[in-house]
């Protein structure tokens, strides 16, 4: 009996008991729903924390961070150093290996005022040219700080675009682009000119969803406008266009030169940030940036190297888990399918007997009846897994109105790929026991039965 | 050699320690051909035989020659493959598919002979078209009459091309009037040449068979041979045995 014809009789099988099918299906509909659906909210998950990993800095950044002195150091732990300018200097002049390093002086509990309005950098520090490269910024518009600006502490500022939405007003209120070059915000009180902005920073769905708003009418909004979240991945973005940077001499001068304790000056740097000149040396670089700082912290081990691969085997990590606990689900909805169909296919062996008498008695053979059997029950799982996947396209619609812009499901053809052919397995080993007992069936009882 | 040959086949089954011989050391041949009847009353027998002749039992003793083979100890897939090339079954209750239009119903047997679905097509029309039905071909079964009914299944029963038909009270389930037609079919069928093997318990339905095998608890009771009688093809009346060996007691 040749494959095709056994399909018909299989999809002729379903189509007369529609509602019993579908029942039966439902297990597996549902299966292949969570399986794709779930994959589809951990692709858009991966995708938010990924853009955000690169909206941080890109993957060749290295963070020098501060770290307790080790146990048996302990007794130097006040003559530690810290991360200074010291150390800058000798990254820069001794391990060649790096790229970039870019010192950060951060400035906290500043708030940046223009007359009536006030705005919050997320963060104020005081910067080498070095960090437009590191942190990957984008300047829009103005200059970045000069030599001059660095030696002569001038009382200049870069700025991200929330700053100036907060200041002068945001495009989409407004109605056009302000670009505030050459005006003057109060930093606590201090005046500083605006000499440079960068690029508006957003997420590939926000951008999506700012470009599909301005092809739309602007509704008109009831009540008072709300501010738009920033779910988790957002926060990256948001984190960026609120940065204002001065130049570091002037942060020094300026902010830090008497903000110790005691009002003794704190030359510490609250980041150093590098970049290794290529991705493959990671390791090798890192140790001569060891070996240099070893030197300028007398061998004192305060610091150590957060790289973005640490970031990103975090990603992966909590990517697996989620993986493993969702796949586990889907995969226990799936079996639960399975037994379904070997609850209908036994069902409908029985109803059949006499059927499966009668197409033996004109000579099919056991593997014949096995086959029907077998098929119809790939049929169903099948129908139930083409459902699935239609309905995974409704669930991930539902899931996308209600998780955060940044992790929008995506539905991968791979996911569906497994979820089909898994579909198919538990249709293979869900037939297997009622064919098995069908084929075996004796034609004259079988013939006898009413 | 015959068509068929039994010899010393015996059906024995177990039951509940008991041993229950359905068939008791049973010989003859069928010729090719030939138009015989299996009579004999409900419990003789003579279904346990038909089903061994038919491929669908084996025996427990004994050989069968069908066609030159020996298939005594065939397995159930050589016997399935027999079955369907060799031998065409007609049902007391037609057992007909009742998913399936008539002509599909037809097509079955050549489905698992691995018949190309024009081919198939072609051949089940015209078995339809021998039994006046080929313009029902597109009916469900249910929207047929008895007699009508049993003719698809006569159909199917040749569309293989056998070299035996086994009919099991084909005339069971139908008024007397559509029993004769049906009967008449299978005559023609024999006068074109058919083997068929008719088993019925019905005496008056065996008389239309030239020649008769009787049984009786699992053996062959009496053999009635006209063929070698020369009364080839005639249809005589025998005298009706009175059921039960004619002691005539009454309550």
């Amino acid at each position: 009996m040749n494959l095709f014809n056994t399909i018909l009789v299989g999809l002729k099988e379903v189509w007369t008991h529609k509602f019993r099918s579908v029942l039966t299906m439902l297990g597996i509909i549902l299966g292949v729903a969570s399986l794709v659906g779930m994959a589809a909210v951990i692709k858009g998950m991966e995708n938010g924390m990924k853009e955000a990993m690169i909206a941080m800095g890109g993957a060749d950044k290295v963070l020098l961070q501060e770290e307790e002195v080790p146990s048996h150091q302990q007794h130097l732990a006040d003559q530690a150093p810290g991360r200074t300018m010291v150390d800058v200097e000798a990254l820069r002049r001794s391990a060649p290996l790096l790229r970039v390093v870019s010192p950060e002086m951060r400035v906290s509990g500043v708030v940046a005022t223009r007359g009536e309005k006030m705005a919050m950098p997320s963060e104020l520090c005081g910067v080498w040219p070095a960090v437009v490269d590191m942190n990957l910024h984008t300047l829009a518009h103005g200059r970045f700080f000069t030599e001059l600006d660095e030696e002569n502490a001038h009382a200049v500022c870069v700025i991200g675009t929330g700053i100036r939405d907060e200041l002068f007003g945001a495009p989409e209120d407004v109605g056009r682009e302000i670009i505030p070059i050459g005006e003057l915000v109060n930093l606590n009180g201090q005046p500083f000119t605006i000499v440079g902005m960068f690029a508006h920073y957003e997420s590939e769905q926000e951008k999506k969803m700012r470009e599909l708003a301005r092809s739309k009418p602007p509704e008109t909004r009831a009540g008072p406008a709300r501010q738009r979240g920033f779910g988790r991945g957002n926060w990256a973005f948001w984190r960026k266009n609120y940065t204002m940077y001065i130049p570091l001499n002037t942060a020094w001068i300026r902010f830090r030169a008497a903000s110790g304790l005691d009002n003794i000056p704190d030359p510490r740097l609250s980041d150093i940030d590098l970049k290794v000149g290529s991705i493959e040396r990671v390791d090798v670089a890192l140790q001569q940036a060891r070996n240099v700082l070893m030197m300028t912290h007398r061998g004192i081990e305060d610091f150590s190297f957060r790289t973005q691969e640490n970031n990103l085997e975090s990603i992966n990590k909590q990517i697996r888990n989620a993986r493993l606990s969702g796949g586990f689900i889907a995969a226990i909805s799936l079996l639960v399918g399975g037994i379904g169909i070997v609850n209908i296919m036994l069902a409908s062996i029985n109803e059949r007997i006499r059927e499966i008498g009668i197409c033996k008695a004109v000579g099919a053979s056991g593997l014949a009846i096995f086959a029907q059997i077998l098929i119809e029950s790939v049929v169903i799982a099948l129908l139930g897994a083409a459902l699935g996947v239609g309905a995974s396209y409704g669930l991930v619609a539902i899931l996308a109105l209600i998780s955060p812009s940044a992790n929008a499901p995506l539905i991968t053809p791979l996911a569906m790929a497994i979820a089909v052919a898994f579909s198919a397995l538990v249709g293979v080993s869900a037939g297997l026991f009622p064919a098995w007992k069908a084929a075996r069936l004796n034609p004259i009882q079988a013939l006898r039965n009413e | 050699m015959a068509l068929v040959e039994l010899r010393n086949v015996s059906k024995i089954y177990q039951l509940g320690g008991e041993e229950i011989r359905a068939l008791d050391d049973v010989s003859f041949d069928i010729d090719e051909g030939e138009f015989i009847s299996i009579i004999g009353p409900s419990g003789s027998g003579k279904s346990t035989l038909m089903h061994i002749l038919g491929c669908l039992d084996s025996p427990s003793r004994g050989t069968i020659q069908l066609d030159g083979m020996m298939i005594q100890d065939a397995s159930a897939r050589e016997l399935a493959a027999i079955r369907n090339r060799k031998i065409g079954f007609v049902f007391q209750f037609f057992n007909l598919l009742p998913k399936l239009n008539v002509v599909q119903n037809v097509e079955l047997p050549m489905i698992y002979s691995g018949v190309s679905a024009s081919e198939r097509r072609r051949r089940a029309m015209a078995a339809l078209a021998s039994v006046d039905l080929a313009n029902r071909s597109r009916h469900r079964p249910s929207q047929l009459s008895g007699g009508q009914q049993q003719r698809v299944a006569v159909a199917r029963a040749l569309v293989n091309d056998p070299r035996i038909i086994f009919a099991d009270e084909p005339t069971g389930n139908l008024d007397s009037h559509t029993g004769e037609a049906i009967l008449g079919l299978f005559r023609r069928l024999s006068v074109e040449g058919r083997t068929i093997v008719l088993v019925t318990h019905d005496p008056e339905i065996a008389a239309v068979t030239p020649r008769r095998i009787e049984i009786r608890d699992g053996r062959i009771a009496e053999k009635i041979d006209l063929t070698l009688a020369g009364l080839d093809r005639e249809a005589p009346t025998i005298p009706r045995r009175p059921a039960g060996g004619g002691t005539g007691v009454t309550q």
